[in-house]
């Protein structure tokens, strides 16, 4: 007859005094590493072909990614579109996100935007018409352009960063707004700077060509 | 034209044997439609196995394969093919080749492309599917393979024309096979196999886009080495990636040399020979006492091809909490998922191993006085604890059949370089505890997804890739035998020389261990005083059937079963009570593992 497994219970086995935090990251006593979300925006350069898109948002739903707007649209290249992502995570998970992204075969290259980026998001909405001139002045103060005017409702498109958009669809609840339809920002980096790396490398290839 | 619709068959076509000269010639046949292109490009891969189950949509290929020198296994169930050309794949190294047609025989693919996908396994499937005409109008046998193999594969394609289809096929391949190995996927609509083309495949090559690293930076490499070099109590933790980038000789050499305790995830049982003095075994849930108490203690990590899994890693706030990880690995996305890498290393295994090992040995000409012997205090700390918490389990002669003592037997009775498959659940546990892993490719389980029903067919798969003189066991439960048992047909067919051990404890053991411990001895659904006569079963099949009860029956019956020339079925009644310790609750402290019930 053989014992059986043996040894210390787990109480009286030493234990370390370290520990890490919910993410995985080793806490410092001295200084705690706990990563708030953060919002940033993501840009993809993907290959123009079919079932990318839906690769890359079944990617983001089923690793539960807090995903904000996702916006596509092709580039100067056919071979090529540009995805932009506004995501809202912590550290961590924007490595995640922009490391799972960059794993897809189609897709090309990945970047997070800096601060600077110019971001720029389009709201269609329709409010009621019963008030035209207030309606009038409120799409002149935001630079908006009125689409359709009728006796009962008014269409006005509104162009601008997030928070211009978000105040401009507050100054026009009171008319009561019908309907509303936002795109998701879009956005390309600032200047010189390259918004993604592949992009600045076939540039420079179909210059030296030139 | 359903295959509903079709005439009924008068009789089965003599398929002539192929013979190695007309095998030959038919290889060099001229590719007149797009099934005869994805055949060519499968013939241009190293692999000479596919496995597959016929039907409508992917009828042409099939037909293409009709004068192909290709051997095609067929299975009993397309589940059955999937885990069969899996285990194919990890046994040597190539990507394993499944077939099956549109709709159901696609959606049974999905369990095994789920568990190749979970385990990293390279693995090509190719599905059939209705013609692109058809596609989007719910056709008969028509599902969204593409949309539905997504999430569980590594790349899929849906075949867009004749000309291109054997390229793709041949990119699939060298996918499924390059970086991080996994699954892909080609689905292939039956206009496009049928339809006319004369472009022969070019050898398959991996996108421009698809380009994993090789070689870490070298300054991170030596910040890295620093760090171990300095380290009182390092570990080398390997995972499945040692094995998949082919990096044990690496991995054997770096850890003997400085004399650093090995730890493996359950992947990576067979990296480090279980049998050498530094090998602390598998770590986690069902790990060894000695494995969870050196990555607790430890106060640095070379972790090498992991992700860090929770099976593996407990509660995270726990693991290896005051270790320093460096973290090599081939895909970025692994880097700091679970667990975060204080030192990333972004490359093969094989190569960032030598890396690490160079640049140490320059750290101790530089500052370590050091021998061999550096880590001395540590590695006995770990041999002690070895003597703490040795893997034993009481046995009395008298006592109904322990499943640890079958194990056992069984490695005893069989060479080193036996191949071991299995179920999921206790049987499977004891059977990578209870077995001396001393070679890689030896042990083939289903890790990441935990498939019930793997064991079978993967020994199928694996007797296909092993060597003629090498054998091949499967361990599996009673629950898992039964979801998959269909496939004994295939390895009587074949005569495949495959013995499978059933720990049968007319139980699906694993739940009813957690039904006792955690849910107050409630057993809802996890009893089978039902199952069959497995013996009888076999015996059904054609396959040789035995049973075994007590202790002083169980090497006979090894030696006989083991000794018959084709796939036999040894129904063990083992101890019902019996579970699987040591232990560490889900979510728990590595380190806290528990050695029987009373201690959770
Ligand atoms: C396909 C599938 N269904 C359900 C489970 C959940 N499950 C995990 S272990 C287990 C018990 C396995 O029983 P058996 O194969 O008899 O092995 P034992 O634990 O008794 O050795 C079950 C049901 C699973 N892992 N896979």
């Amino acid at each position: 007859m053989t014992e059986g497994l043996q040894g210390p219970a787990p109480e009286e086995r030493p234990q370390p005094s370290g520990r890490r935090n919910a993410q995985g990251i080793r806490i410092d006593p001295e200084m705690e590493a706990v990563h708030d979300p953060r919002r940033t925006a993501l840009s993809a350069l993907v290959q123009n072909e079919p079932g990318v898109l839906a690769k890359i948002s079944g990617l983001v739903s089923r690793r539960q990614f807090n995903i904000e707007s996702l916006t596509v649209g092709t580039t100067t290249n056919p071979e090529t579109s540009r995805v932009t992502l506004v995501i809202e995570e912590p550290e961590p998970g924007i490595r995640q996100v922009e490391k799972q992204l960059e794993k897809l075969v189609n897709v090309i290259s990945v970047r997070e935007l800096g601060d600077d980026a110019i971001r720029r998001e389009l709201v269609v909405l329709k409010v009621h018409g019963e008030e035209p001139d207030k309606v009038n002045a409120i799409t002149d103060m935001y630079g908006g352009e009125t689409l359709d005017a009728g006796p009962r409702t008014i269409t006005v498109q509104i162009t601008g960063d997030e928070q211009k958009i978000d105040d401009a669809i507050d100054a026009f609840r009171q008319f009561g707004i019908r309907e509303l339809a936002r795109t998701g920002q879009t956005a390309l980096a600032r200047g010189e700077e390259w918004t993604t790396h592949a992009e600045e490398e076939r540039y420079e290839r179909t210059q030296v060509r030139q | 034209m359903s295959e509903g619709q079709q005439p009924p068959r008068t009789g089965e076509p003599e398929r002539a044997e192929p013979e190695t000269a007309e095998a030959t010639e038919a290889s060099e046949r001229p590719v007149t439609s797009g099934a005869e292109s994805v055949a060519r490009a499968l013939e241009r891969t190293d692999v000479e196995t596919l496995f597959g189950v016929q039907g409508g949509a992917i009828m042409p290929v099939y037909d293409a394969l009709y004068d192909s020198p290709l051997d095609h296994v067929t299975m009993a169930h397309e589940q059955g093919a999937a885990h069969a050309a899996d285990a194919f794949g990890i046994v040597s190294g190539e990507p394993g080749i499944c077939l099956a047609t549109s709709g159901p025989g696609a959606t049974n693919l999905v369990t095994g492309l789920a568990d190749a996908s979970m385990d990293s396994d390279p693995l090509v499937a190719l599905t059939g599917q209705v013609p692109s005409t058809m596609v989007g109008t719910d056709a008969f046998q028509e599902t969204d393979t593409t949309g539905v193999t997504n999430p569980v594969t590594k790349e899929n394609y849906f075949a867009g024309d004749a000309d291109s289809v054997g390229d793709t096929v041949g990119e699939a391949f060298a996918l499924a096979d390059a970086g991080r190995q996994g699954p892909t996927l080609v689905d292939l609509p039956k206009d496009i196999t049928t339809g006319s083309t004369d472009s022969e495949p070019a050898a398959g090559t991996t996108p421009e886009t698809y380009d994993p690293p090789e070689r870490a930076d070298s300054e991170a490499v030596e910040t890295a080495a620093g760090v171990l070099a300095r380290a009182d109590k390092p570990v080398i933790l390997a995972g499945g990636g040692v094995i998949k980038g082919e990096a044990c000789a690496e991995l054997r050499e770096f850890a003997t040399e400085y004399g650093i305790p090995v730890v493996t995830t359950m992947p990576a049982v067979g990296a480090f020979p279980e049998d050498h003095e530094l090998a602390m075994e598998m770590a986690g849930m069902h790990g060894t006492g000695y494995a969870n108490m050196a990555i607790t203690h430890c106060d640095a990590m070379f972790a090498v091809g992991t992700r860090f899994d929770d099976r593996l890693t407990g509660g995270v706030e726990t693991f290896a909490p005051e270790a320093e990880i460096i973290h090599a690995d081939i895909d970025a996305a692994e880097i700091s998922k679970n667990v975060a890498a204080d030192y990333p290393l972004l490359g093969e295994a094989s190569v960032v191993i030598e890396q690490v090992h160079g640049a140490m040995a320059d750290e101790r000409a530089a500052d370590m006085a050091a021998t061999g012997e550096r880590f001395q205090e540590w590695v006995e700390q770990c041999q002690q604890w070895q003597t703490d918490y040795p893997m034993d389990y009481p046995m009395d002669e008298d006592d109904p059949l322990k499943p640890q003592f079958v194990v056992e037997t069984v490695d005893t009775a069989t060479d080193d370089d036996t191949i071991v498959t299995t179920g999921v659940g206790q049987h499977q546990m004891w059977a990578v505890q209870y077995w001396t892993y001393t070679e890689p490719r030896t042990w083939v389980s289903s890790h990441g997804l935990g498939t019930m029903g793997y064991g079978l067919p993967s020994a199928i798969g694996a007797r296909f890739a092993a060597d003629d003189d090498q054998s091949v066991v499967c361990f599996d439960g009673d629950g898992s035998f039964l979801m998959t048992l269909q496939e004994l047909a295939v390895a009587v067919r074949e005569n495949l020389d495959i013995t499978v051990f059933i720990l049968n404890n007319e139980a699906v053991g694993m739940v009813r261990q957690w039904q006792d411990s955690f849910h107050g001895g409630r057993r809802m659904a996890s009893e089978y005083p039902w199952v069959p006569d497995f013996a009888a079963l076999a015996e059904a099949f054609g396959a040789r059937g035995f049973r075994m009860e007590g202790h002083d029956e169980v090497a006979d019956v090894i030696e006989d079963a083991l000794a018959y020339d084709g796939p036999s079925v040894v129904d063990a009644f083992i101890d019902p009570t019996e579970d699987v310790y040591p232990m560490v609750p889900s979510g728990g402290a590595n380190g806290q593992f528990v050695l029987a019930e009373e201690q959770l």
